[in-house]
């Protein structure tokens, strides 16, 4: 185990030599088939008139980043905030326009992802102040090498408020196949290894409020806990 | 202070202008020339934040009304490349554009920092070339990471200039040439949310850690290049940032 290189606000323990995380943390938005259903007719609607066509991506950026068990602090003048459990791909050398077949060679192993973001309704403009907030992105609890999980797209990602399951969400409904995801994205920008890519939220995502505490478990990657508190 | 980051003779050095020439004096004293070295991005950059809409000619070009809070998007450290770097075209793309920007480095951490004090948290300035693809631009997160985030598509340099260097940020000129030719025209001062309203907005949500950067959007004048053009941004002050476009088979497309 050691702490992540040259990231200042980010220490992600790491339990496969030599991969650490680059501190790049890549989302896919609307790459579960639910998020779109929950669009319905809307998405062909102003302001977005057609269905994403490429692959719709954000940044997590490094003060996002956290360990599970940290507490997720919730904004003040905000009530509740989105839990967005996911499955992450750890790139481990460099992914650029690679094939489908291919693609999963370049992934060294995976994690589990809390994209968590104050709630939004409108995918229009980048939501930088709603989804890039100081700690509003747990990783881990560790990088599970790629041998172990038998097959990405077919993973169970559970997740329980207080012990309770609120989600139950399956990488066999990506929009786009965690491989299919990793060529299409690559075709315009490389992926560096240590890079995290966040392969798509199920929607709706629970919500979560002051005082209430988070764990997603995902069979093989074991389980994200994070507990969530009121601003200062 | 102008340093620069370059690759030369099997390593990667600091160097510093030499005044009266187009030269380079390497941290350990070696004379070379602009064209013997390898550049690079001038820092090591953190969270590359990037403003859209920023200059009100710019939004006008552009058919946008002024806007209630700034439109900032994100880019990944895979974009970022030197002076004198090349940008792909992909082919059978209509419309490709640079975009002249100020870039402003934050040299100490900014959390919750108030206008007044903003300046305080900036460590220097570069120039920006912030390419975009327009035939890329959906309306999910627009613009999105094919549009703005592209493998070279972000020219940082050619010198990181230290801020107590530049007397005035809020007025500097910017221009850009595309094989020689003025396309762009701009100055800082028309900026529709300036520097320290930036680091304020920014810090109210975010923490901006040392080597974070903010490029602060670019004024009217851009227009599409095409391979082989040579397209040169020039900052008051912060010298002349140079890239070249090159085709997808330069990249084995």
């Amino acid at each position: 185990m050691r702490p992540v290189g040259n990231l200042s606000t980010c220490t992600i323990p790491f339990e496969i030599a030599p991969f650490r995380l680059s501190g790049a943390v890549y989302g896919a938005l609307l790459n579960h088939s639910s998020a779109l259903a929950e669009l319905g007719p809307k998405a062909a609607q102003p302001p977005y008139n057609a269905v994403p066509q490429a692959p719709v991506l954000y940044i997590k950026p490094r003060n996002t980043l956290t360990v599970s068990g940290s507490a997720v602090e919730i904004p003040a003048g905000v009530t509740e905030l989105e839990v967005g459990a996911c499955l992450g791909l750890v790139i481990g050398r460099p992914a650029c326009n690679v094939s489908t077949t291919e693609a999963l060679d370049y992934v060294a192993g995976y994690l589990i992802v809390n994209d968590v973001s104050v709630p939004h309704d409108t995918f229009y403009r980048p939501s930088i102040r709603l989804k890039a907030r100081d700690g509003f992105c747990p990783l881990g609890p560790a990088v599970v090498a790629r041998g172990v999980v038998a097959d990405p797209d077919a993973m169970t990602i559970r997740t329980y408020v207080d012990g309770v399951l609120v989600q139950t969400a399956r990488t066999a409904e990506l929009v786009r196949s965690t491989a299919s995801l990793l060529a299409d994205v690559t075709e315009f920008m490389t992926l560096a290894p240590g890079d995290v890519l966040a392969v798509g939220v199920a929607r709706p995502c629970p919500r979560v409020r002051a005082g209430q505490s988070v764990s997603i478990v995902v069979d093989g990657l074991g389980t994200l806990s994070n507990c969530f508190v009121a601003a200062p | 202070m102008m340093r620069a980051r370059v690759a030369f003779s099997g390593a990667i050095h600091s160097a510093t202008p030499r005044a009266g020439t187009e030269g380079l004096r390497l941290e350990d004293g070696r004379l070379v020339s602009e064209t013997d070295v390898v550049w690079l991005p001038p820092f090591e950059a953190g969270t590359i934040i990037a403003l859209g809409l920023n200059y009100a000619d710019h939004a006008k070009e552009l058919a946008f009304n002024a806007q209630e809070e700034p439109l900032v998007f994100l880019k990944g450290p895979g974009t970022l490349i030197g002076h004198r770097g090349a940008t792909r075209r992909p082919s059978g793309v209509k419309f490709m554009h640079y975009e002249c920007e100020l870039a402003v480095i934050i040299g100490r951490r900014a959390k919750n920092v108030p206008r007044a004090a903003a300046m305080e948290h900036v460590a220097g300035y570069c120039i920006a070339n912030d390419y975009a693809i327009r035939d890329y631009l959906e309306n999910w997160y627009r613009p999105n990471l094919r549009v703005k985030n592209r493998d070279g598509g972000t020219v940082l340099g050619p010198w990181f200039v230290d801020a107590s260097d530049v007397a005035d940020p809020s007025n500097l000129g910017l221009r850009t040439f595309v094989n020689g030719k003025l396309t762009q025209q701009g100055n800082t001062r028309d900026l529709i949310f300036d520097i320290p309203y930036l680091i304020e907005y920014l810090s109210s949500f975010m923490t901006l850690a040392p080597g974070d950067v903010i490029l602060t959007g670019t004024p009217q004048g851009v227009a599409n290049v095409m391979p082989g053009d040579e397209v040169a941004c020039e900052i008051d002050g912060l010298g002349r940032l140079v890239n070249t476009i090159a085709a997808d088979a330069v990249f084995g497309r």
